[in-house]
């Protein structure tokens, strides 16, 4: 607990002080200031350069006449026709000798997966955190951490691997769901591999609030529940968010456990017990049998666009949000 | 002795020409390793290395230029023909190697043992939905498919769909061999594959008049079931030496009788 609330120097400050008692170092602090910038930019760079190289594969989908005409915005995005005698509908059926490129059933399914597994991993993963970080004694925090943190060392192909075999016949006996495959297994399949991402981020959140503020509240009266549940949790709020954030992402993007679980049945349907394709798991299945600089080449790459920006967006959204209510602390006067 | 031979194939590796890389039908592949292992220890210069993907997969590989043999268990399309003739400059040469049944699995305790074409047509176009209305009890029919790189899903869309899309519901699975497992699980599955992979399932017969054809090699081989196909190989116009050999090699009766012993029924 003390260690806590030890004064710690500013990074920056204790650099300048370094600097200043000893001029000859000047130069070695100036390079090592350089090749670390130089790293920071390396990461940036790779980013940059992997969207825009996604970007240019997918961009004949755009620019290529014969690709637009099989592709259009409104073939991507809007009920088109598929069979006489049947209503416009969303299909995914890329090889066919009338493509159908519907993206809606892919996103859907995307979603649908992603939130069962956020849904389920969450509340888990941070009460988990909450437990080691404020209830658990120290041999226990330090037996809970390592095994919590192992579990996202298991290979996902393990994990749907389970799924597919153990985890569908349980789950389809128990529920009597019509179909084995579906969008609750691949979730349920997929909460395994972000509770640890949820755990670990939430649980560094909760310790680094300041251990005094728990000390203000044990000497107001307040109980070890009260500490933990009004005055921990709401100030780690933003650390919190930060791992749902994650732990959406990591499941937005996950592969081999909903190519496994899910069906793979590109439906549109509300239901989270029937099948469904993902976005991942549709590039990952059909990037093997494409013609380079195809149609369908380049819908692959659009649809790994899509995958993209829906994290960029996400991380965005999620990080201004936090920044507005750190700001807004700030402002009340709280350290 | 054995570790010995081991580095001696190693060391002499070097030495042989590039390996002969099959490509394509997940339906063939076990069937062209076991080919291919026999061709080997027939003529020590030969190496074949043989990968699945689908039958478009191995297509697409050979107009990519990365593989020298596409395994294919549908006849070629004429888009694929004419990009092989933009970058050959000449059609592909087509070889049949093996015949195969397209057979219909359930799970074996699914009472319905025979359909009708027409049934197995509403079945996987979605029309209808339920076993109930097929002759069966009431409940839902879990279509399982293949994805759609697969030559078995284009010859099934083809001769029971007549090009017609397969229902959005039926999942797509990698390999015959994953629908087979998936409908022994799945109590009121309907799948479809090769014939000679059915384990632990039942194969639906095809009700044609007062008669249901299973895919037995007589029906298969004199055309009375509906679902039969000639699986191929494609090769460049001009194959290369190693090619050449592997191909008389598997259309020996040697290789054919492999072929039967594996399930699938020769040409002849």
């Amino acid at each position: 607990m003390p260690d806590r609330v030890l004064p710690v120097p500013h990074p920056r400050r204790l650099l300048q002080g370094g600097s200043r008692a000893r001029p000859r170092g000047a130069l070695t602090d100036k390079l090592v200031e350089l090749a670390v910038t130089a790293a920071a930019f390396v990461g940036i760079a790779a980013v940059v350069l992997i969207l825009l190289f996604i970007a240019k594969e997918a961009l004949p989908l755009f620019l290529d006449p014969a690709q637009r005409s099989d592709a259009s915005l409104a073939k991507l995005f809007l009920p088109q026709p598929w069979r006489t005698g049947q209503p416009d509908a969303l299909i995914w059926q890329p090889v066919s000798q009338v493509p159908k490129v519907s993206v809606v059933p892919l996103l859907l399914g995307t979603l649908k997966v992603s939130s069962v597994a956020v849904a389920l991993a969450v509340p888990v993963g941070v009460a988990a955190a909450l437990f080691s970080s404020e209830f658990a004694p120290r041999w226990l925090r330090e037996l809970l951490k390592p095994v919590v943190e192992l579990l996202a060392g298991v290979p996902s192909v393990v994990l749907g691997f389970f799924a597919l075999t153990t985890l569908a016949t349980a789950l389809q006996d128990s529920f009597e769901l019509p179909y084995r495959l579906n969008a609750l297994l691949a979730g349920v399949a997929m909460s395994l591999a972000i509770v640890p991402i949820v755990f670990t981020v939430a649980e560094d959140a909760f310790t680094t609030v300041p251990g005094t503020w728990r000390e203000a509240s044990f000497a107001l009266g307040g109980t070890r529940w009260e500490t933990a549940v009004r005055v921990v949790l709401p100030a780690a709020a933003p650390g919190v968010l930060g791992a749902c954030v994650l732990a959406f992402g990591r499941a937005a993007g996950e592969t081999m456990i909903v190519l496994m679980a899910s069906g793979n049945a590109a439906l549109v349907s509300g239901s989270i017990v029937d099948p469904a394709r993902t976005v991942a798991a549709t590039i990952a299945a059909e990037m093997g049998e494409v013609v380079v600089g195809g149609m369908h080449y380049s819908l692959l790459f659009f649809l790994g666009v899509l995958l993209f920006i829906f994290n960029l967006v996400l991380n965005a959204t999620a990080g201004a949000w936090v920044r507005a209510r750190v700001r807004r602390r700030e402002g009340a006067g709280a350290p | 002795m054995r570790a010995l031979s081991v580095i001696l194939a190693l060391l002499g590796a070097p030495a042989l020409a590039e390996p002969l890389t099959v490509k394509g039908s997940d339906t063939l592949v076990g069937l062209v390793q076991r080919w291919a292992a026999s061709a080997m220890k027939e003529d020590a210069a030969l190496e074949v290395q043989v990968t699945g993907g689908g039958s478009g997969t191995g297509l697409a590989a050979l107009e990519n230029g990365s593989t020298d043999v596409a395994m294919s268990s549908r006849p070629i399309s004429d888009r694929e023909r004419e990009r092989l003739i933009a970058r050959y400059g000449a059609p592909p040469r087509e070889v049949a190697v093996a015949r195969d049944g397209v057979a219909f699995f359930v799970n074996a305790e699914n009472p319905v043992r025979a359909l009708t074409l027409a049934q197995l047509r509403a079945l996987f176009l979605g029309d209808v939905s339920r076993w109930s209305d097929v002759g069966g009890p009431d409940r839902l029919v879990v279509l399982y498919t293949r994805e759609n790189s697969s030559g078995t899903y284009a010859f099934v869309r083809e001769r029971l769909l007549e090009n017609e899309e397969f229902a959005p519901r039926a999942q797509p699975l990698p390999g015959t061999g994953a629908v087979v497992n998936a409908v022994s699980r799945e109590r009121w599955g309907l799948g479809f594959g090769g014939a000679a992979f059915a384990r632990r399932v039942a194969t639906l017969g095809i009700q044609v008049g007062e008669r249901a054809i299973h895919p037995t090699p007589e029906a298969v081989r004199d055309g009375s079931y509906p679902l039969a196909r000639d699986l191929y190989f494609y090769l460049p116009p001009e194959p290369s030496p190693a090619a050449r050999r592997f191909l008389d090699f598997v259309l020996s009766d040697r290789a054919q009788a492999q072929a039967r012993a594996a399930g699938f029924f020769s040409l002849r």
